[in-house]
């Protein structure tokens, strides 16, 4: 087991969000968190990242307890996250944006290769290498954001909303991207509004409603399960 | 949405510069370095066809000593150059940097002055590095507690503490002896080829060289800390704290240091002001500086080394200079008095329509692109 969370509790102020969260992400695995708007999803991507303080539970991964470590700290045992909206550096350039992704490793080479990597995955991304991050569309601050999290070499890869805001045929790009990169070795953790995409792509899955999880099960399950059908997919 | 980093208007200027070879930019940097050596020299202006006492415009300041201006307007660029690190660089709203620039004069005068209740009476030059010293754990010691939390605490709590530092001074009768201040503080050792010192009373030629000379110094040094990782890890908790946090930056911990770096170079100001003013009291250290110094390193441009210098400079100079120019053309009309009003002024004027700063740095005017647009919400209702 790669993550494990045990009955993880997080307030804000006064206002719990997180009501004893549990939940698993092997080794290899996409594993998609699904559920609408304030459900918790992104706050529950902060607590394993170490933006948000956790008021209970705890977080271990590869099986050490993390739940109190520092955020930078985790990002060195190999926690990697795409966060939600506009996390890209405005005024550093797409390499730059690259680079600072990069910051806590130290091997040029490996580095260099990974660059490549990067901008072979996102074409886009080669094309404006030197523009400013804060100029470029939404879709492309995306990719940025997701090819920054790739340059730490993560084992544990968070991605948020990866979708938000995307045309349509680049949501399908986005996700067979995401799936490409779980072939290359990446274990993936998925908050996802579009509950179609990311259940399709996901081996498991989880359902977020204010602040616990109401059902898991593998990807194929939960989408054709009926009560997910009717909340999250938007059919009857 | 292809718009490139560079700014348009300057970006003339700019490729042609980068576009010298790099023996006249060189040359270009080290005459420049040389003309400001030579600035306050009465030769000088007399070589150049107007002495000092004429009746035209000049770049002298005809109602106040030139070099004790310039020594002023070093005084002022170096202390833009270190609050630059801290709001510049890092972006830390820091209120209150004259108190750091206080701790190091009160330092100075403390531990040289024979009129000192501490009676240590040491040399000039010994009390220079314990000034340094005492503004930079001060500042650890005020950042530590607050660095931690995000927002505008530091902001409110280095106002705090300038203000505190200057009520102290100017109330407490024992150390700090009030109003009546602390006399007879050392200046900086050395003796002339004629066997008089090299640093006096009336010449302020030297002191305005040792300043210039620290100023040089101390932009090498924060030249090279803001090409390193240190100085990447700064544009990225600017930029975005939390994305910084995600990239395995330790956000605290450089935080800390540039408010450090920034209290210790506002230490080495005071200790140096300390030394050639040979007398000071609280009245020198009064909040009005704090924010004079803000004003400046905005108005240049922050996070831009070039700009802070640029906005120290004109925020002294200028004023100073335009006061010989109302007696010239027959007016009665001292612009220091109105300092504060028109840099107030102009600091408005500069945020509607250039908030970047004279010589923005590209990066931040990027920033500011970004931060228009996202006051503009396109996107539908974020996550939570």
């Amino acid at each position: 087991m790669l993550l494990e969370i045990n009955d993880l509790t997080l307030l804000y102020g006064r206002i719990q969000a997180l009501h004893g969260i549990s939940l698993t992400v092997n080794e290899g695995e996409v594993v998609a968190l699904i559920g609408a708007n304030g459900a918790g999803k992104t706050t529950t991507m902060r607590a394993i990242s170490g933006l948000r303080p956790v008021a209970q539970g705890s977080i271990i991964f590869d099986g050490t307890d993390v739940t109190r470590m520092r955020a930078d700290l985790r990002v060195v045992r190999g926690i990697g996250q795409a966060p939600e909206g506009r996390g890209v550096f405005p005024g550093m350039s797409v390499v730059e944006n690259l680079e600072m992704g990069a910051y806590t490793r130290r091997d040029r080479g490996g580095i260099a290769e990974d660059m490549k990597m990067v901008m072979d995955l996102f074409p886009r991304l080669a094309e404006r290498r030197k523009q400013a991050g804060g100029t470029l569309s939404g879709g492309e601050q995306q990719m940025l954001a997701v090819g920054r999290a790739l340059m730490a070499r993560p084992r544990l890869l968070l991605l948020d909303e990866p979708s938000m805001g995307l045309a349509p045929m680049l949501i399908q790009q986005i996700f067979e991207i995401i799936t490409r990169i779980n072939e290359q070795g990446t274990t993936i953790l998925l908050v996802e509004q579009n509950a179609q995409q990311a259940l399709s792509r996901a081996h498991r899955g989880y359902v977020l409603e204010t602040g616990r999880i109401v059902k898991e099960g593998s990807g194929r399950d939960l989408l054709h399960d009926p009560a997910v059908k009717e909340a999250y997919l938007g059919v009857a | 949405m292809t718009a490139t980093v560079d700014n348009k208007r300057t970006a003339g200027f700019k490729s042609r510069w980068a576009a010298m070879p790099k023996q006249v930019r060189w040359a270009a940097l080290a005459a420049l370095i040389v003309l400001l050596y030579i600035l306050p020299n009465k030769w000088f202006y007399e070589y150049l066809g107007f002495p000092i006492g004429g009746d035209y415009f000049a770049f002298y300041t005809t109602r106040s000593d030139f070099a004790g201006v310039l020594f002023d307007t070093a005084v002022f660029v170096l202390l833009a150059v270190g609050l630059n690190v801290v709001v510049g660089f890092a972006g830390l709203l820091d209120l209150g940097y004259f108190g750091f620039y206080a701790l190091g004069a009160y330092t100075v005068a403390l531990l040289t002055s024979p009129e000192s209740r501490f009676g240590t009476n040491w040399p000039w030059l010994a009390a220079v590095p314990l000034a340094v010293m005492v503004a930079m754990v001060s500042g650890v010691i005020l950042g530590g507690p607050t660095l931690r939390l995000r927002g505008d605490y530091l902001a409110i709590v280095t106002l705090g503490f300038a203000e505190m530092i200057r009520l102290y001074a100017s109330r407490n009768e024992g150390i700090a002896q009030g109003q009546r201040g602390i006399p007879a503080i050392p200046h900086p050792p050395g003796t002339g080829t004629d066997g008089k010192p090299l640093f006096g009373v009336v010449d302020a030629r030297p002191y305005y060289w040792l300043m210039l000379t620290l100023i040089l110094l101390v932009l090498l040094l924060i030249r090279n800390l803001a090409n390193s990782r240190v100085g990447r890890a700064w544009v990225a908790i600017r930029e975005d704290e939390d994305a910084a946090e995600i990239m395995g930056v330790p956000t605290f911990k450089y935080k800390l240091w540039a408010f450090a770096i920034g209290a210790a170079v506002a230490g080495l100001t005071g200790a140096i002001f300390a030394g050639k003013q040979t007398f000071i009291n609280s009245d020198q250290f009064v909040l009005e500086s704090s924010i004079l110094v803000l004003a400046a390193v905005i108005l240049g441009g922050a996070g831009n080394i070039k700009g802070a210098i640029v906005g120290g400079a004109i925020t002294w100079y200028l004023p100073e200079w335009l006061r010989g120019v109302g007696d010239l053309i027959g007016v009665n009309f001292d612009a220091a008095e109105y300092r504060i009003l028109v840099f107030g002024v102009v600091v408005i004027i500069m945020m509607i329509f250039r908030p970047q700063g004279m010589v923005p740095n590209r990066r931040r005017a990027a920033e500011f692109a970004d931060r228009r647009k996202e006051a503009v919400p396109q996107e539908t209702v974020p996550n939570e």
